[in-house]
């Protein structure tokens, strides 16, 4: 975990409203694991006043400038313009100065190579799954079952394709793949492979029917959750959810940033978790 | 560099150590409670060794679970919080969070506060038999729960007699935290200092409310929560300058101090320390940044001494 200064080395739209931002971002390659994210700020801009956080899409590295000097390590997230934190982030070009605290959090167990793995990801959603990918496809089965609203929500598909993931798309209005919830397909696809385990991300609402479609079949599931955090340490106790086992006198809450971002489903209590803000843009 | 070494060289470094109430703190910086966990979870950030004291989040007799989410939300310069004291548990924090804070340079001011006045007084008893606990520093403000918290804050008459009552069973230094909420501070200061409080901290946060305009429900669970950050430095500064005026024991200031500027307004209208507390969010390192800040300014300044600093507001 490391927290400094540094700069954006791009930033573009790559689907109405979905950018991809690449930040300048020494020594991931060695600290950063799939599922962690990072807690990004803008510098010298008062507004927004808190980091707003983000799940690392994919870590890369750019030959030096010239010779003697360092490669440059960097990492990518993508984030979707739903609020005034994203707004101003849309804004900024190569060479602006942010801060950058991370890599944060727990992610992803790989879990046993034998299983074939599915993963779930549902618009911005998605974001986290990529660099878990890159780990699976070296010794498992992949498959991508990848879900919006419309065309318009569905990214970077072909960069899992050239991964090796075999990919699902479906969209709500049928607008590109097949036409309705990504979670029809995840049944699909259990009935298929019933030894898979899943790995999910996305809004609540999917993650709450992917739950329940994992515990019927009985299979494995770790999901990475989205909510709203101010410090990104733990210290807040902004980003609570309820922990298996959770009532008011033994109180089980677990922070997103510290104990998750990624949970295994066991650890969360699904009658009880509340719907996070969905102004949040890609944020954990 | 040219500049700054003149500067070096030119004036010695100052004295940065300020005494609260018989606490000897290395430097007048601090958290406040509710900003720093326990501490830990900022060690791999700043170096705890640097702080003048570490505050806990507020301590209860049992466990709390808290509020439901959201639980915060930004606003301009500043956010909105009801978490709803959330904690371990005064027993679990003497066992399990204490022994990582005792092997630290810095005084621990363990925070409190209690449903009931009797609750009130017996996690003080708790906390006075822990000889690791430097200070303790009372609740009597929290805004985001149906019992204790601000009812005794709000109410001068209440305020005292839950200080008095806490001031038996504690031979600790005792700072009592004011809630800005109130329609007069100074007759709360009056009351607490009164009822034997050693130490007085404020502000904790404004009451404040924010609405989603798509759903119409409030952005909060709780519907209403503490305002805390940049946005209330102002009426921070005017309520401890306004404490300041009327009570003899020492002032810790607290509210949207984010870098050494601020924390210098607090210190020039009388506060002898200050508390820092969503900055810390924004900034995992932001008290060391003030510590430095205030260094640099008195030896640019020529001051010898941060409490030369103290009460020199000019009117």
């Amino acid at each position: 975990m490391k927290n400094y200064k540094t700069i954006i080395l791009s930033n573009q739209e790559i689907s109405p409203n979905y950018y991809r931002m690449r930040i300048l971002a020494p020594d991931y390659h060695k600290m950063a694991a799939p599922g962690q994210f990072v807690m990004f700020r803008v510098q010298r801009s008062l507004p927004p006043l808190l980091r707003r956080p983000f799940g690392i899409f994919r870590i890369g590295c750019l030959p030096a400038d010239c010779e003697g000097m360092p490669h440059k390590e960097y990492i990518e997230i993508i984030y979707k313009v739903v609020g005034s934190g994203t707004g101003i982030m849309q804004e900024l070009h190569q060479g602006d100065r942010i801060e950058l605290l991370g890599p944060l959090g727990r992610g992803f167990e790989l879990g046993d190579p034998q299983e074939e793995k599915i993963l779930v990801g549902g618009g911005i959603g998605l974001v986290p799954l990529f660099m878990l990918a890159e780990k699976l496809v070296e010794t498992s089965k992949v498959r991508l079952l990848m879900g919006g609203r419309t065309r318009d929500d569905i990214i970077t598909v072909t960069e899992f394709e050239r991964l090796g993931v075999e990919t699902y798309v479906s969209t709500e209005d049928g607008s590109l793949g097949e036409e309705g919830l990504v979670t029809r397909v995840l049944e699909r696809k259990l009935d298929k492979y019933p030894q898979a385990s899943v790995f999910a991300c996305g809004p609540m609402p999917m993650i709450d029917a992917v739950q329940k479609i994992c515990r019927k079949k009985q299979v494995s599931l770790q999901v990475s959750l989205e909510a709203l955090m101010a410090c990104g340490v733990g210290a807040c106790l902004g980003c609570v959810v309820k922990g298996a086992g959770h009532t008011d006198a033994e109180p089980r809450y677990l922070c997103t940033c510290k104990h998750g971002p990624v949970f295994h489903a066991e650890q969360l209590d699904w009658t009880r978790l509340e719907q996070p803000d969905d102004d949040c843009g890609g944020c954990k | 560099m040219e500049t700054m070494k003149r500067k070096n060289t030119k004036n010695k470094l100052p004295r940065m150590a300020v005494e609260i109430a018989g606490l000897q703190l290395k430097n007048p910086v601090m958290p406040a409670s509710g900003t720093f966990g326990y501490g830990e979870e900022y060690a791999p950030y700043l170096d705890l060794n640097r702080l003048g004291a570490i505050v806990t989040k507020g301590l209860s007799l049992k466990p709390k679970a808290g509020n439901n989410t959201p639980r915060i939300c930004e606003t301009v310069s500043g956010m909105l919080n009801a978490i709803g004291l959330q904690n371990v548990g005064v027993d679990a924090f003497i066992k399990h969070k204490l022994p990582f804070l005792e092997p630290i340079d810095a005084p621990v001011i363990v925070n409190f506060f209690g449903n009931t006045k009797e609750e009130y007084g017996e996690v003080a008893a708790r906390l006075d038999e822990v000889p690791g606990v430097a200070a303790l520093e009372m609740n009597i403000s929290c805004p985001n729960v149906k019992h204790g918290g601000i009812i005794f804050g709000t109410d001068a008459c209440a305020a005292g007699e839950v200080v008095s009552l806490v001031r038996k069973r504690t031979g600790k230094p005792l700072i009592v935290k004011l809630t800005p909420n109130v329609t007069d501070i100074r007759v709360t200061a009056r009351a607490v200092e009164d009822a034997g409080a050693d130490a007085i901290s404020l502000i904790n946060t404004l009451t404040g409310m924010a609405v989603d305009v798509k759903t119409r429900k409030p952005r909060l669970a709780n519907t209403i929560g503490g305002l805390s950050g940049p946005a209330i430095r102002p009426i921070a500064v005017r309520l401890v300058h306004q404490v300041v005026q009327t009570v003899k024991v020492p002032v810790i200031g607290i509210g949207g101090i984010s870098r050494a500027m601020d924390a210098l307004e607090f210190l020039i209208v009388g506060a002898r320390a200050v508390q820092v507390g969503t900055a810390n969010f924004v900034d995992p390192n932001a008290m060391a940044t003030i510590i430095d800040g205030l260094e640099e300014f008195c030896q640019n300044e020529g001051i010898e001494d941060i409490n030369e600093l103290v009460g020199t507001l000019e009117l």
